[in-house]
């Protein structure tokens, strides 16, 4: 029994890396964390992480590169259902097509693009901590005070995910309208933001993954 | 809501931290985990490393700094100081840090700005700019001009249009320093501040100044910056994050303050 940190070139996994093994100590859950390039090693995992930095088709062509990552995925989470969460850009790779630059394909576990946030007059990149509005309740924000008085949660990108359906958004950030920053569907979870970046909140996200069985 | 962000910033040489008082006079402010364990906890919003010694020395101990710190810090971490390729910016993330600050090899280079943009992504670029107010005539507007190498080379560059230029090129971000404010106390050159802020839509730090908290204020609600970098007013334990946080959300400053 392990948690699989898929790592594909795509940034540094350092920190994701440490924040699950703090988080999985502190919820005494007894669980190697590993940070992985091998297919097999995905596969055999209990749980997975897909966490992405840097642009769309960069991130989908790096996953693209290792031979047998994305079948892999796809046995693991879509047939074997494993609970799966992608960060970021890793969530992003869950849409049905990502419009950044070019047109590229994601894994389609979400129905949706991934386009432009449409901010007029606000700073864009999003960068810096926000608040979540919940739309509806998750295993995974089980404790964890959201609303505009709630915790917070880092957030840095210029896009973000439009799910097609409504029911697959489970909560956004305030940004100049509704900002994508939770999407799920059955055993998968996607955050916009970092939670291996977000102290408070970030750690209790991550342990309600390392803990959830969908 | 967004809220704005208080970024404490370490000044790092040879694996210390100093504050320089216009970059001399340094003084030793301890170990940079430990202080960035305690700044964690304090809940700042995001880290700041500045390699002092970086054009001169070996950057080893950095990079242990930076690594040792990515361990125990789940919080952004920026790293400048001497980033002047492709591998400094990559070295740098793969230790543990969140975003590259270039600043001299930017303006030598600005093509650098759209190679790192492009091989990492905006989101860990950012531009670092240093700027002093440059002599004008009475009743002049002020103007400004861009320095490097620790603010001992000018370079006739005016920071607003160098602040366009980076941010069509795919900076993420943007690391104001007033040099003529830097460890003054004054407060920011919150005209400098606010040309350069209004000027691109990319974030804008504000740095360079700070001997107060009301300073703090000023830089978001004057200077219209996005998030405010102070080092000694938090390092010799003058103001707490906390304080600072909760004197900008009485004036009106959205902030977290979990």
């Amino acid at each position: 029994m392990s948690v699989a940190i898929v790592d594909y070139g795509s940034g540094n996994l350092h920190s994701a890396h440490k924040a699950f093994e703090r988080a999985a100590r502190e919820a005494g859950l007894d669980l190697p964390v590993k940070v992985t390039r091998d297919p097999d090693e995905v596969a055999r995992a209990e749980r997975i992480v897909l966490p992405g930095v840097g642009a769309f088709a960069d991130c989908r062509r790096g996953l693209d590169a290792v031979s047998g990552m994305i079948d892999a995925l796809e046995d693991s989470v879509r047939r074997r259902g494993r609970p799966f969460l992608g960060i970021c850009v890793g969530m992003q790779l869950m849409a049905t097509r990502g419009l950044e630059y070019e047109v590229v394909p994601g894994l389609d576990w979400i129905a949706g693009d991934v386009g432009p946030i449409e901010a007029p007059g606000l700073k864009i990149p999003h960068m810096g901590w926000n608040t979540l509005r919940v739309g509806r309740p998750h295993p995974l924000l089980s404790g964890l005070a959201t609303g505009d008085n709630g915790l917070h949660a880092y957030f840095v990108h210029s896009f973000q995910l439009y799910a097609k359906d409504p029911a697959d958004l489970v909560a956004t950030a305030d940004y100049g309208g509704p900002v994508t920053a939770i999407v799920a569907r059955g055993n998968v979870v996607g955050t916009q933001f970092h939670p291996e970046k977000s102290q408070k909140l970030g750690l209790a996200f991550i342990a309600n993954f390392l803990r959830w069985r969908p | 809501m967004l809220k704005a962000r208080v970024i404490p910033c370490l000044d790092v040489k040879d694996g210390r931290v100093v504050k320089g008082v216009n970059f001399v006079n340094l003084r030793d402010a301890g170990d940079p985990v430990e202080c960035a364990v305690a700044y964690d906890e304090a809940g700042a919003d995001e880290l700041c490393f500045l390699d002092i010694a970086a054009s001169h020395e070996d950057r080893g101990t950095l990079m242990d700094v930076v690594r040792r710190t990515a361990e125990v810090c789940f919080m952004p971490l920026t790293v400048g100081g001497g980033v002047r390729t492709l591998d400094d910016i990559r070295n740098l993330l793969l230790a543990g840090a969140d975003k590259a600050s270039i600043n001299s090899a930017a303006v030598a280079d600005r093509d650098f700005v759209r190679a790192a943009a492009e091989k990492f992504g905006s989101q860990c670029v950012v531009v670092a700019i240093d700027a002093k107010q440059a002599p004008t005539a009475p009743g002049e507007a002020p103007r400004w001009e861009i320095f490097t190498h620790g603010g001992r080379r000018p370079t006739g560059i005016d920071p607003i249009a160098y602040a366009r230029e980076v941010a069509a090129l795919g900076a993420g971000e943007i690391l104001l320093t007033s040099m003529d404010r830097d460890g003054a106390r004054t407060g920011f050159d919150i005209a400098l501040t606010r040309a350069v802020a209004d000027a691109v839509t990319i974030p804008v730090i504000a740095s360079g100044g700070v001997g107060t908290l009301d300073h703090l204020v000023a830089g978001v609600k004057d200077g219209h910056a996005s998030a405010v970098l102070a080092a000694s007013i938090f390092h010799f334990g003058e103001f707490t994050i906390r304080q600072a946080k909760q004197r900008m959300a009485a004036a009106g400053v959205p902030m977290r303050m979990d």
